[in-house]
């Protein structure tokens, strides 16, 4: 699992690998309920449906609750687990991104304190994201390669707002594909993620003294294609 | 108070069930199942859930009665504590938003066929702005903790969308009453932990008075 701590020109991240291997508590958790690949799971929803289901609209919400779980448990395991194996990999990719960046960010020297501590600890966090999707790629397949991140380090408050912005895309994100997830266990561990993207997105909103909630009470999922979209420009 | 029959027997009906310490250790008993193929592994957990399964107009009452609760702490105990400053306009905020989730469960609840559980009666064991904020931050991290548990439970991926959207939010408020206090962003580290109806209700529970 070396190659998840490495930085883009391959070195080790300093500090991250020690503090994986002192507090693996918590990814030894999460790959023992996430690295499996079998759970009937939820059927594919839509925006129009969640909307309903919020009370905005009424039009489709029957219909969406005609997916019920039994449905999927007819269906073919092969076709859970491949569209599960590429919302991991998504999912993947975006954490290797997160991970390469905090760890930039961290030998920047563009912080001190209590915000470097900050940060360290989220790269550390999204360092675990990274091997227990990793795990559970491995176990539905193959694993996304690691992809090659670029991100201007220019200023302490150009990177604070990247920060936030990289933090509030990863969990509109994993909002998008929620309800997509066939794996109960796989869905159990992305809510898990979830809502540190979220927990991190609201500290650097704090940070930048914009709003925790800038969705307001409900929080907006993005689909892929608009995720990828935004990501494209930090891909080398 | 003439709901006091339907609340605390409406929370124990329900059946959230989570994904604790534990039961990563039994599912990870299990999974060394995996490795010999879906056969060993799928009835066992196939049983697990089933076993304590709910409907998800349950859950969702779950969910209705804790962002009740919330709604009451934020809007009511706020104002009788006196809160000031930054805590105050956080309070005010989150109350709002609270109040929406109450608003959109209510009408989903409906909108199912179902019931939504009736407005308790809650007390908060709070009497100054440090003891508010610091109940706010164990009933935010609870929050996050009993949807993550009652999301994989839920059947109609539509209320799965609308819970992750709510719990998100939870997270969020979570993260701001911590910055505001000094306390841990993120409490459980790089995974938040989902919480079983049981624990839920430790917490919860002593807050409903009826």
């Amino acid at each position: 699992m070396t190659e998840s701590t490495t930085t883009t020109d391959g070195r080790p991240v300093e500090g991250v690998v020690q503090e994986l291997a002192r507090d693996d508590v918590g990814r030894k958790k999460f790959l023992k309920m996430a690295g499996k690949t079998m759970g009937a799971g939820a059927a594919a929803t839509s925006l129009a449906a969640f909307i309903a289901a919020c009370g905005g609209s009424s039009s489709s919400s029957s219909s969406a609750s005609a997916t019920s779980s039994a449905a999927v448990v007819t269906g073919t395991p092969a076709s859970d687990s491949s569209g599960d194996l590429a919302i991991v990999n998504y999912a993947l990719t975006l954490e290797y991104l997160e991970s390469q960046f905090y760890a930039k960010v961290v030998r920047s020297g563009l912080f001190h304190g209590a915000t470097l501590s900050l940060l360290k600890s989220f790269g550390e966090e999204e360092n675990e994201h990274v091997m227990a999707l990793k795990g559970v790629a491995k176990s539905l397949g193959t694993p996304a390669a690691v992809p090659v991140g670029k991100f201007p380090l220019t200023s302490a408050a150009a990177v604070t707002k990247l920060a936030g912005a990289v933090e509030n895309l990863g969990a509109s994100a994993y909002l998008g594909q929620a309800p997509k997830i066939k794996s109960k266990e796989i869905l159990a561990a992305a809510l898990a993620i979830h809502t540190i993207e979220a927990r991190h997105a609201a500290t650097f909103n704090t940070l930048l003294k914009l709003s925790p909630t800038p969705d307001g009470a409900f929080a907006k999922p993005m689909s892929m294609a608009q995720v990828l979209a935004v990501v494209k420009p930090f891909i080398a | 108070m003439r709901h006091s029959d339907q609340a605390s027997p409406e929370l124990a009906a329900v059946e959230v069930h989570g994904h604790t310490r534990a039961s990563f250790m039994v599912r990870g008993a299990l999974a060394a199942g995996a490795v010999m193929g879906a056969g060993a592994v799928g009835p066992l957990l196939t049983r697990a859930f089933a076993a304590t399964a709910s409907s998800d107009i349950d859950i969702l009452n779950f969910a209705l009665t804790l962002e009740y609760l919330e709604t009451d702490f934020y809007t009511n105990k706020a104002k009788t504590v006196g809160l000031t400053g930054a805590a105050k306009q956080l309070a005010a905020m989150i109350a709002g938003q609270e109040a929406q989730h109450v608003a959109a469960l209510t009408s989903a609840i409906k909108a199912a066929g179902g019931t939504p559980v009736k407005l308790p009666t809650f007390v908060f064991p709070v009497t100054n702005q440090k003891s508010f904020l610091k109940l706010a931050y164990v009933l935010e991290n609870t929050g996050v903790g009993a949807y993550n548990g009652a999301g994989p439970s839920l059947k109609n991926p539509a209320y799965l969308a609308a819970a992750g959207s709510i719990v998100q939010i939870e997270a969020r408020h979570a993260a701001s009453i911590a910055l505001l206090t000094g306390q841990k962003v993120t409490p459980d580290g790089g995974f938040d932990i989902p919480l079983t109806k049981a624990k839920v209700l430790a917490a919860a529970g002593p807050l409903i008075k009826s």
